[in-house]
């Protein structure tokens, strides 16, 4: 075949040979590539609190997430395509959290289950809670309720499917090259509190500027 | 309704001149003890006194009287009304107590929570580490002075954001522009990085390579977790290995701490309510019960009739899915992927329509108020629960009982597995299912009743040989006693108010501590509270089952293989969020 041909391939209404019907389905990359993702979105074994309690119901025999093949729970970040954030986020686990999510291979997904993966949820104030999971990952989808029941996780899947529907592989983020971020997340690390190696500069600058103004006031108390 | 002081114990002051009175606070009882003579009263009273059961150990920070208190909350393993007495040191660092851990060693975890959470130095505790928080973060965070990043107000309501309405982002009034606080001046590109687990490995790598046989063997740390399968959450333990014996294993903890103590110490009272769903999330009936017993007792309310029998239906509803759900899961740790689990979550699915019926949710029930509950059971659900306990759940029980008890596989995996004796598991302070399995027959509900449990008949289930067999069948037999206790409470509750209080936001709470306890399916859950009259608690601890259980796992996993670790734990029947708070 000759370019040119190839390239009607694209058109809607290309003309399938009399002897090829029903054998031969025409369609784009994208769709069967979305097609193969959706339909198998394995989630991570890996629950942080209260919502992976309802993320283990919505798995059992009266929700049965089976139903939409995202049954095979994995332990292992290395087999699975969709990390469900289900819980408080607290800063000791975080880094444990991003490191798994480094090592899950692309495509993947995040979805923030409950309040509390959302924006930190009735904890929010806690000393050790990261307000949201979205602060270091990418998230695609949130759910919210504190928990949601297995049906709003159900519902928050089949919106990641509709979500994944309509990517194109051409500029999906893990394939884009241009952001930093893209594949792999700066693991943060645990100091006199936590410190996220993107925010290091602007730290620096505050807490320098803190001592300054504490150095101000001190000569004038004297 | 505060209980008595037992006779014997009225003599206290005279017995330690000089050295021990009685706490004469209005509200509080029991005795203060000066640090220096701790050692030689807690001895006295576990021995001369059979106070064997350290069940509590908590610090309060009381910032105004520049006072730092550790309470000790002591029972009998017989039974009977409990003795409590605190000791302090003035607010000024280093704040030094001697630890009792020699005496109980169930004080090993909450003397190192004491010096995570309040910068209490416990003398003499032999591993003094961080326990929440890691190793290397500023400041004991539940002191009254400590102030986090989204700090507003010292207590709620807050003012910023009521009545005003409008809404600011927290991240817009902290000073990093997010939930992280460092002093001025700090350079994290010049920070040296200190290994916050260094302290961790230092404690365990007391084992060094040996010989045998000619072959020079090594022992292998292993890190089980935070995330891990079997580790039912964000649990993690460090295990040292020879071979595939444990010869070490060290709990590691807090990977879920989300600050339940010092969001509770700015909540009112009410507020706290639904934060205890949130503590052991299986069981939210449960902490609301235990919660509202302590501020009852607090405030000396009455508990309106039918709200009792409720009350009795609802914890132990929760008690029969709680055990079916570990018996699921331990089965699952044993390598029967899945398929037990299904079957519990099928019944667990039908005792959580009936949570949802009268409280609107399925796991976060917030139910309890201070004198009752907080809505009524209608008909139609009172017809579901009487359904379930004579009908479906005897039923499927049984059918449990008839898979598992007797299967081949659970009972060479588990007879004789990580035996706890009796005198160990009150040593270690093990409360609820694992210390009945060691032979001690301690049910709060028979030696410290609580609500209407002294009207009902049931037998305190109790197994003797303290193995993982037991462990298991321990489950089975509560959860007939819960039936038991069910088919009673449904036949005679009575018609009535569901609260002896009025609805409202605000409570009013006189002066005073209190300990509210609870038999929670994991053990004993318990409260402890100080008021100073004021709209909110001025302490407010929560000691869980979970948290001072986990004290024997280092014991019961030693010489037993990895694979039944996994096993060990799951019958400890933890819980992040109530381990972790």
């Amino acid at each position: 075949m000759k370019d040119e041909d190839l390239r009607d391939l694209n058109l809607p209404n290309y003309e399938i040979p009399p002897e090829l019907t029903g054998q031969l389905a025409i369609t784009t990359l994208d769709r069967i590539y979305n097609f193969g993702r959706r339909s198998s979105l394995w989630p991570m074994m890996f629950g942080l609190a209260c919502c992976a309690i309802e993320m283990i119901c919505a798995q059992a025999g009266r929700y049965d997430m089976a139903r939409f093949g995202m049954e095979v729970m994995r332990p292992s970040p290395r087999q699975s395509d969709v990390m469900i954030v289900a819980g408080t986020v607290t800063k000791k686990m975080v880094p444990a959290i991003i490191r798994l999510y480094n090592q899950m291979p692309e495509p993947k997904y995040v979805v923030a289950m409950g309040a509390c993966a959302s924006g930190g949820g009735p904890f929010k104030e806690g000393y050790n809670v990261v307000a949201g999971i979205d602060k270091f990952l990418p998230v695609d989808v949130y759910i919210p309720g504190c928990p949601p029941t297995p049906q709003a996780l159900i519902h928050g899947m089949i919106l990641l499917q509709q979500k994944i529907d309509r990517q194109s592989i051409k500029h999906v983020r893990w394939y884009d090259g241009k952001k930093e971020d893209a594949v792999a997340v700066p693991v943060p690390y645990l100091g006199p509190d936590l410190i996220d190696p993107r925010r290091i500069p602007e730290i620096k600058a505050k807490a320098a500027e803190l001592a300054a103004q504490e150095q101000q006031i001190a000569p004038q108390q004297a | 309704m505060t209980t008595p002081a037992p006779a014997e114990t009225l003599d206290l002051a005279a017995r330690f001149p000089g050295a021990v009175s009685a706490d004469t606070r209005p509200g509080y009882t029991g005795w203060i003890v000066t640090p220096e003579k701790l050692l030689e009263f807690a001895q006295f009273v576990r021995d001369e006194l059979g106070y064997d059961y350290l069940v509590n150990l908590c610090a309060v920070d009381y910032l105004p009287e520049n006072r730092m208190e550790v309470v000790y909350n002591v029972f009998k393993t017989t039974g009977g009304p409990g003795l409590t007495f605190k000791t302090w040191a003035p607010r000024t660092d280093p704040i030094e107590i001697p630890s009792v851990i020699s005496i109980w060693p169930g004080a090993d975890f909450q003397e190192r929570e004491a010096w995570d959470l309040y910068g209490v130095k416990f003398i003499g505790h032999p591993d003094l580490r961080r326990i929440l928080m890691w190793e290397g973060f500023e400041g004991h965070p539940m002191r009254k002075d400590w102030q986090e990043a989204f700090y507003d107000e010292d207590v709620k309501p807050f003012k910023r954001r009521w009545p005003d309405g409008k809404h600011v982002y927290a991240e817009k009034r902290a000073v990093y522009g997010d939930n992280i606080n460092f002093k001025p001046g700090f350079d994290p590109e010049k920070w040296t990085p200190t290994d916050p687990e260094e302290a961790l490995y230092k404690s365990l790598k007391k084992y060094k390579s040996e010989t045998t046989d000619g072959i020079e063997t090594d022992h292998i740390i292993v890190n089980m977790g935070p995330q891990h399968p079997s580790t039912h959450g964000v649990f993690r333990a460090v295990v040292v290995l020879d071979g595939e014996t444990v010869v070490s294993l060290k709990p590691v903890m807090g990977y879920l701490h989300r600050n339940h103590e010092k969001i509770g110490e700015r909540n009112t009272w009410l507020q706290n309510m639904p934060y205890t769903d949130r503590l052991d999330y299986f069981n939210s009936m449960t902490n609301n019960w235990g919660y509202a017993l302590a501020v009852e007792k607090l405030m000396g309310i009455p508990v309106a009739e039918r709200a009792e029998y409720i009350r009795v239906i609802m914890a132990e509803l929760s008690r029969i899915q709680n055990h079916l759900i570990l018996i699921g899961m331990l089965l699952n740790d044993l390598g029967a992927y899945f398929t037990p689990a299904l079957y519990a979550f099928e019944e667990r699915e039908l005792i959580l329509d009936v949570f949802e019926a009268v409280s609107g949710s399925r796991m976060m029930c917030n139910y309890f108020r201070f004198g009752g509950v907080v809505r009524d059971i209608d008909e139609d659900s009172l017809r579901k629960i009487k359904d379930l306990v004579f009908d479906r759940l005897p039923r499927k029980i049984e059918e449990f009982d008839r898979l598992l008890t007797e299967n081949e596989i659970i009972v060479s995996r588990l007879k004789g597995v990580a035996p706890l004796t009796a005198e160990e598991a009150i040593a270690y302070s093990m409360a609820g299912p694992m210390l009945r399995a060691s032979g001690v027959p301690y049910d709060i509900r028979r030696a410290d009743p609580y609500g209407i449990y002294d009207r009902f008949d049931f037998d305190v289930a109790v197994r003797y040989n303290g193995d993982m067999y037991d462990r298991y069948l321990i489950r089975v037999d509560e959860m007939h006693q819960s039936i038991r206790i069910l088919q009673q409470a449904v036949k005679s509750i009575p018609e009535g108010p569901i609260a002896s209080q009025k609805p409202s936001y605000t409570t009013k709470v006189p002066p005073g501590e209190s300990y509210g306890r609870v038999e929670g399916p994991k053990g004993e859950l318990g409260f402890y509270l100080v008021s100073t009259g004021k709209p909110n608690p001025w302490r407010y601890h929560v000691r869980t089952p979970s948290f001072v259980n986990l004290t024997a796992l280092e014991k019961m996993c030693i010489g037993t293989k990895i694979a039944d670790f996994v096993a060990i734990l799951g019958a400890v029947d933890i819980v992040l969020g109530e381990l972790d708070r």
